[in-house]
């Protein structure tokens, strides 16, 4: 059984309340910092954690902290990401439904570390029904002296709101998120100046994800260390993961990284194995940006190491043989599924969600959905899946922010794994017409057609 | 998504006044505009879900910004309707995790129930199918989102269900 930070008492009755939060042991980590460290203890003791951005890219939370510009005196932010709209994603909303005084708790203590005085919750404006539990949950702490002026007459002042979007998967990305939080579009800003020297308003901000802030009041109560022990080398703590697809148990999971994905997998603690027991095709273990698995390197890496659920161990291999952690939402895949037209269904998404700011990702992302619905509909041609590495190869790096890149690398890696599939589909139109072409004829009964073909 | 010239009938009543002079109170005084997004959502509840032009100009009045500065928000973030939608958007996931559990099927279900195709409004204007992108219920598809609030694990048979509270006027939107 794996240990529970973040989700121990999420399935406390009652622990949306106030009161049976408080109970449980909750706002400990404001009392413990407020009155016997300084912030740049608090950074410390998250530093030391090793904890890293749960949001997908990674990077160690402690020392995006101590980049934020304390010296020029210009009021600083903290703004929580809660735009969770990585296809594959929904442990942010999970979090904050069930135990929402958790990130408040986590807003007030990282706040406190930062020295912001202003900080804001930003929540896609499709889960209008957990801004409301935010917002109610906020309520609650300005009524228990947790937010609002001298809290615990300390002299500090913290006022805590929560904001939301309105339909654009590109406010997930931290200047997208904080222009749209100024009124605008959600267009990424060109870096630098970072969000850490001039952010919201221009002022130092820092923007950190749900799970990031939320893993915060269990450093500060038992320290840094004690959260670097659990994890393996630089991948430490817990992690929620997203489980969808073609599992038996999709839901939200909270595991130790370190843990297989064979187990993650297959026991019943977890995912169960599969839905219906049929076989495992491919996975996507981060979210729709990352790179998909065919089957034979899901468990095992091509060293022949044990995969791991950890940062370093799901990129083994690179982008030729590994995929990322990213942001935990483990897609899987049964034989039934079509990776031509899941391809085809991620660029679709892609496309209608860039911002339109750089040419290569907005004209781009055009045409990988085009070309892909070609194959995927029987109108494609050879010279297609060429075309296709052309597109996504002249997207990836050539953009202001990462969408570009997420865009183009769901499109290499199932060219790269899956190539014979693209080749069935622009040879055997016939075959593919149905949407659901695989349910009665996986691809592994008719491979053999391609094969010969090449031959 | 195609603007409509539809009269809209412009009330900013006591209470949503209110409430916009609450959201205005989560920003400095001077930074009005960054309230934008969340008094849009407030002002397109209180007025049949959807925003006219000139809805937009007041909402500008209102914020002290100009018009266009409205306008490529609204333009820019699809829960704005800018025409006259059913009073009950189905908003189907349709989305890569929802297709492998079924979305799609479940989409055209829908529709053919209704007589009508993706995207459009049931001639009574009672009721709007659209396809949409991953709104974060990968877990728990197929689904759908109407109003505020989210129907998962669906099925043809909640789907009729749905349909019927619609029409029993049993559906809470906001």
């Amino acid at each position: 059984m794996g240990r529970k930070i973040l989700l121990e008492h999420a399935n406390v009755p009652g622990i949306k309340s106030y009161e049976v939060y408080r109970k449980m042991g909750g706002y400990a980590s404001v009392e413990k910092a407020l009155k016997s460290m300084t912030p740049d203890e608090v950074v410390e003791q998250v530093k030391t954690s090793g904890l890293r951005g749960r949001g997908g890219a990674g990077f160690p939370t402690g020392l995006k902290w101590s980049f934020i510009d304390k010296k020029s005196g210009n009021p600083r932010h903290l703004v929580c990401n809660a735009d969770e709209s990585e296809p594959g994603t929904f442990k942010d909303r999970y979090l904050m439904e069930y135990i929402p005084h958790l990130l408040i708790e986590g807003m007030i203590t990282s706040s406190y570390a930062l020295g912001c005085n202003l900080s804001y919750i930003y929540i896609r404006g499709e889960y209008m029904w957990v801004f409301r539990i935010l917002e109610q949950a906020i309520k609650e702490a300005y009524a228990n002296g947790w937010l609002g002026k001298n809290i615990m007459g300390t002299g500090w002042d913290l006022d805590l709101y929560v904001h939301c979007g309105a339909g654009a998967y590109i406010c997930g990305e931290e200047t997208a998120l904080i222009e749209s939080l100024e009124g605008k579009r959600g267009n990424p800003r060109i870096k630098p100046p970072f969000p850490a020297v001039k952010g919201l308003w221009q002022e130092p901000t820092v923007v950190n994800n749900v799970e990031s802030i939320a893993a915060v009041p269990w450093i500060v109560n038992n320290g840094g260390e004690e959260y670097a022990k659990i994890g393996i080398g630089r991948s430490t703590g817990t992690k929620l993961i997203s489980a969808s697809g073609h599992c038996k148990n999709p839901g939200v999971y909270e595991i130790e990284l370190g843990l297989s994905v064979d187990e993650f997998m297959n026991s019943d603690e977890y995912l169960g194995g599969m839905m219906d027991d049929r076989p495992l095709k491919a996975l996507v273990p981060g979210g729709s940006s990352v790179p998909i698995l065919p089957a034979n390197l899901i468990f095992k890496t091509t060293e022949g190491n044990d995969r791991l659920m950890t940062y370093e161990s799901l990129s083994e291999g690179g982008f030729e043989s590994g995929s990322m952690l990213g942001s935990g939402g483990f897609i899987v895949y049964n034989d039934t599924s079509c990776i031509v037209r899941n391809t085809w269904n991620f660029s679709r998404f892609y496309h209608h969600e860039s911002c339109g700011q750089c040419s290569p990702c907005r004209e781009g992302t055009g045409w990988l959905e085009k070309v892909l619905h070609r194959i995927e509909t029987g109108e494609g041609r050879e010279e297609d899946i060429e075309l296709l590495w052309d597109i996504q190869r002249k997207i990836e790096g050539n953009t202001i922010c990462p969408l570009g890149d997420a865009a183009a690398w769901p499109v290499a890696a199932a060219i790269r794994h899956f190539r014979e599939e693209f080749e069935y589909h622009v040879r055997f139109p016939e075959k593919i017409k149905n949407r659901d072409h695989y349910v009665n004829e996986p691809f592994e009964k008719v491979r053999h057609l391609v094969t010969k073909q090449t031959v | 998504m195609e603007i409509s010239n539809a009269k809209q009938e412009i009330n900013i009543t006591p209470e949503l006044q209110a409430r916009i002079d609450e959201l205005l109170s989560h920003y400095p005084a001077d930074k009005k505009k960054s309230a934008l997004l969340p008094v849009l959502h407030e002002v397109q509840d209180a007025h049949d879900n959807w925003l006219s032009v000139p809805l937009q100009d007041k909402v500008a009045e209102i914020l002290e910004i100009k018009p266009i500065e409205v306008y490529e928000v609204v333009t820019f973030y699809t829960m704005y309707n800018q025409r006259p939608i059913g009073n009950y958007m189905f908003e189907f996931c349709r989305t890569s995790c929802c297709c492998l559990r079924g979305a799609e099927d479940l989409m055209e279900y829908t529709c053919e129930k209704l007589g009508i195709k993706e995207g459009e409004t049931t001639p009574d204007g009672k009721f709007t199918v659209v396809g949409v992108e991953c709104l974060g219920a990968c877990g728990y598809a197929p689904m759908l989102q109407i109003g505020d609030y989210y129907k998962e694990h669906l099925t043809k048979e909640k789907i009729d269900q749905l349909i019927e509270e619609c029409k029993a006027g049993q559906v809470n939107l906001h």
